[in-house]
């Protein structure tokens, strides 16, 4: 049966189980959006701008497990696509990008809206195409969907000229595709998960230090499994939150320049470090010479290429994190002959109490104010009203850390953050993603007031859609972060950070047909997300906070871990950080 | 990140790579984005128009080459690396050179090429061009000695490789030339035979 390229695109979506397609037509994709007019099974939510599409795509596929699709005219469009990409690429998220492209022969051309969109996005991506001929559509959309969901998961982008959408051609959905170059390796080394699990046995101070890769994998039962049945205590990379349960009494949150202090230095004291689908980023290693210095590195993970780029790993094992974890359950289990014996169960206890005492002096603390709301109580509170249940994205800055510290998690794909890029103006159109992926659930997007305003444009996607997601603007009037490290390293020389110009909230939210509500004071907190939870559609919380709160702990750049810093640093604090700061 | 202390060394890469549009771009990319310095670069097709091969020479410690080999083989259209450098391979590369040739010095040029193997590939009243092929050393070598008359230009190609043969062959013509030797009672038997590549 003849079809014309765009028809055979969307039958090919549909094909690969796509339902929710984020887009934003131009000319050179009118033939899709034609051939879409009457197609049935896909949904098309129209973004406001190019980023929005591509951000929603890292939404749904974060919290869904599913490839993300986003679908964008030539030109501009793709360009504007590129830092999705380049976020999606660090944080390895499953998303097709497909982009228009002038006519073939017109490519080079320096034609309308022209852009070397292949060029552009070759370093951004897990891999991309250029579609010359309709006859070739079904063959690479399926490789594009097999690579991006496959091995360590990424963006693909497939370019699309016009031309080849117009053209018809045989549809024939091939069965399998398989790329000679391509197999990741999914079952670990027995011998090296035996050999890791003698280390792990003979461990006195173990600690497993969790990646995204384990939320990618879908490995959170075997990673409790793991925990429960070797008692090591368990820290996670910002990516990876929700992939153990925060209150269990193995769980030590996130580590790294704001991670908490029990787990930084559990990390330091450690002897045996187990990392599980993490890829030692220089965010959780501080200065690389006292990251862990004194433990065996164990290191779980997909990709060999993140192996030993770091820091020198002793065991490597390269494998998909759940299948491997599988396998050092049940080679622990017979390392240890069942249940943990008794002078193992005592040197575990030990350390598990060394790392309580290190949480009792210094745990998360703020001040509290009666009059001004501080950041850190937000959270609390959101935490405490969503029990674990509700789907929390983030954008980037101050706001994202306090929600990583404060807020607690149950499962996995709860949580949804830029972590590898921390592209402000992600926090908006990856909840609007999560939102289309669990129409029923909670979305609560908790962003900041410098990152809201990069894509606020998509309250009106929300609207058009009503997604009800509620956003919590932490709103202190400044880029935050930036004047944290400009107070706390650059000697307080504030350049380039006041916010005080931004619109008022309540009424922007209005303007664009959402229900805006303002909170001023601690008391009107809890009323305000209580009211924001329960209101149907869209809703945007104005929260007026603290405008001088700095997130602790902090490590400066090209510090080491072990030196964080607590609390408000004095006079020679700051002289310190001032000097290790080595650029970033 | 010189934790190892190797020091930074020049290997040399042969990639098979699938033949599409982009692959070498992509190659390329993946080097300067990461701040790894290609030397040289050399690639073709293979027997099979489907695959090409391509030469890389570049420096680094063990720990760079390490990530360099990790780097290649996550691309996509990557089928096989091979770092030669530790094996024992061929390697060629060819230079055309044009020298300054005056009446006075020209015997002396034509010796050199004659010495190194070299053509002559082009001639005017006060320059000769030469075209020669070798290991770098030999390349390296002859300029060396041309460079006191005056390089004009000089055109290198990228280096090519190729592994030597496996040694198990080797092995079995030790075998057989021993025996020969034994029937022959040939007072060298006692040396050792290294290759028959000599």
């Amino acid at each position: 049966m003849k079809l014309s390229g765009a028809r055979i695109f969307l039958e090919c979506l549909k094909r690969e189980g796509v339902d929710v397609v984020f887009g934003l037509p131009g000319g050179a994709v009118l033939p899709v959006y034609d051939a879409l007019y009457d197609f049935r099974g896909l949904t098309h939510i129209l973004v406001r701008q190019e980023a929005g599409a591509g951000h929603a795509a890292e939404g749904y596929a974060r919290v869904s497990g599913k490839v993300g699709v986003a679908l964008v005219t030539s030109g501009p469009a793709a360009t504007n696509l590129v830092t999705a990409l380049q976020d999606a690429y660090m944080d390895s998220i499953p998303i097709v990008a497909f982009t228009g492209q002038v006519p073939t022969h017109l490519i080079g051309n320096d034609a309308f809206q022209e852009a070397d969109n292949v060029g552009i996005t070759r370093s951004c991506t897990k891999h991309n195409f250029l579609v010359k001929d309709p006859r070739d559509m079904a063959e690479t959309i399926k490789e594009a969907f097999y690579i991006a969901g496959t091995g360590r998961p990424g963006p693909v982008h497939v370019d699309l000229p016009k031309d080849v959408l117009l053209k018809e051609a045989e549809f024939h959905y091939p069965e399998k595709v398989h790329l000679r170059s391509y197999n990741p390796t999914y079952e670990g080394h027995p011998g090296q998960i035996k050999r890791a699990a003698q280390t792990i046995f003979r461990a006195k101070r173990p600690v497993l230090y969790v990646g995204g890769g384990v939320i990618s994998s879908d490995a959170a039962p075997e990673l409790l499994a793991l925990a429960d049945l070797t008692q090591i205590p368990v820290t996670t990379t910002v990516m990876a939150l929700g992939a153990f349960p925060s209150d269990h009494l193995l769980s030590m949150g996130m580590l790294g320049m704001h991670g908490s202090y029990w787990a930084n230095m559990a990390v330091y004291n450690s002897d045996c470090l187990i990392a599980v689908g993490a890829r030692f980023d220089d965010r959780v290693t501080g200065k690389i010479e006292h990251f862990s210095p004194n433990s065996e590195i164990i290191h779980i993970d997909i990709d060999p290429s993140s192996i030993s780029k770091n820091i020198k790993v002793h065991i490597p094992i390269v494998g998909d994190a759940k299948r491997v974890l599988a396998r050092l359950v049940q080679e622990m289990a017979q390392e240890q002959g069942g249940q943990l014996p008794d002078i193992q169960r005592a040197i575990r206890e030990q350390w598990l109490r060394q790392i309580a005492e290190w949480r009792q002096k210094h745990p998360f603390q703020y001040d509290w104010d009666d009059q001004v709301i501080k950041p850190q109580y937000v959270m609390e509170e959101i935490s405490n009203l969503i029990r674990g249940e509700a789907l929390v994205v983030t954008g980037v800055g101050q706001h994202q850390m306090w929600a990583a510290q404060y807020v607690k998690f149950k499962h996995p794909r709860h949580w949804c953050t830029s972590g590898g890029l921390g592209t402000m103006g992600y926090g908006l159109p990856a909840a609007l993603g999560a939102q289309a992926a669990f129409p029923n659930k909670l979305v609560v997007n908790i962003d900041g007031d410098g990152s809201f305003v990069m894509n606020s444009q998509e309250l009106a996607t929300l609207v058009e859609h009503q997604l009800p997601v509620k956003t919590v603007i932490i709103n202190n009037g400044y880029h935050g972060m930036v004047r944290q490290w400009q107070e706390i390293i650059y000697g307080g020389r504030f350049c380039a950070i006041d916010l005080s110009a931004s619109p008022d909230f309540v009424k922007l939210a209005d303007a664009y047909g959402c229900v805006g509500i303002r909170a001023t004071k601690p008391s009107e907190v809890v009323p305000a997300l209580e009211k924001a939870f329960a209101t149907p559609g869209p809703v945007v919380i104005d929260m007026v906070v603290d405008r001088e709160e700095c997130v602790f702990p902090m490590v400066p750049a090209g510090g080491a871990n072990k030196d964080m810093i607590l609390t408000h640093p004095n006079k020679e604090q700051k002289a310190k950080a001032a000097k290790s700061q080595t650029g970033f | 990140m010189n934790q190892n202390g190797s020091e930074p060394r020049k290997h040399t890469i042969a990639v098979l790579v699938e033949n599409k549009f982009g692959v070498l771009s992509r190659v390329a990319g993946l080097f300067s984005a990461r701040g790894y310095n290609i030397e040289s670069l050399s690639v073709g097709e293979t027997l099979d128009p489907s695959m090409s091969r391509m030469t890389l020479v570049v420096r680094g410690d063990e720990f760079v080459i390490e990530q360099v080999t990790k780097q290649l083989h996550k691309l996509i259209d990557v089928i096989k690396v091979s770092d030669l450098t530790e094996e024992n391979h061929v390697e060629r590369e060819m230079i055309l050179v044009r020298v300054n040739a005056e009446p006075a010095y020209r015997a002396e040029i034509l010796r050199i090429a004659d010495i190194f193997r070299a053509k002559v590939v082009d001639v005017t009243p006060l320059t000769y061009t030469l075209e020669a092929t070798g290991e770098e050393s030999k390349t390296v070598a002859l300029l060396d000695l041309l460079r006191p008359f005056g390089i004009k230009e000089l055109v290198r190609t990228g280096k090519i490789a190729i592994a030597r043969s496996p040694k198990t062959k080797v092995r079995k013509v030790e075998e057989r030339v021993g025996k020969a030797r034994e029937a022959i009672k040939d007072p060298v038997k006692e040396q050792k035979i290294t290759g028959f590549v000599d």
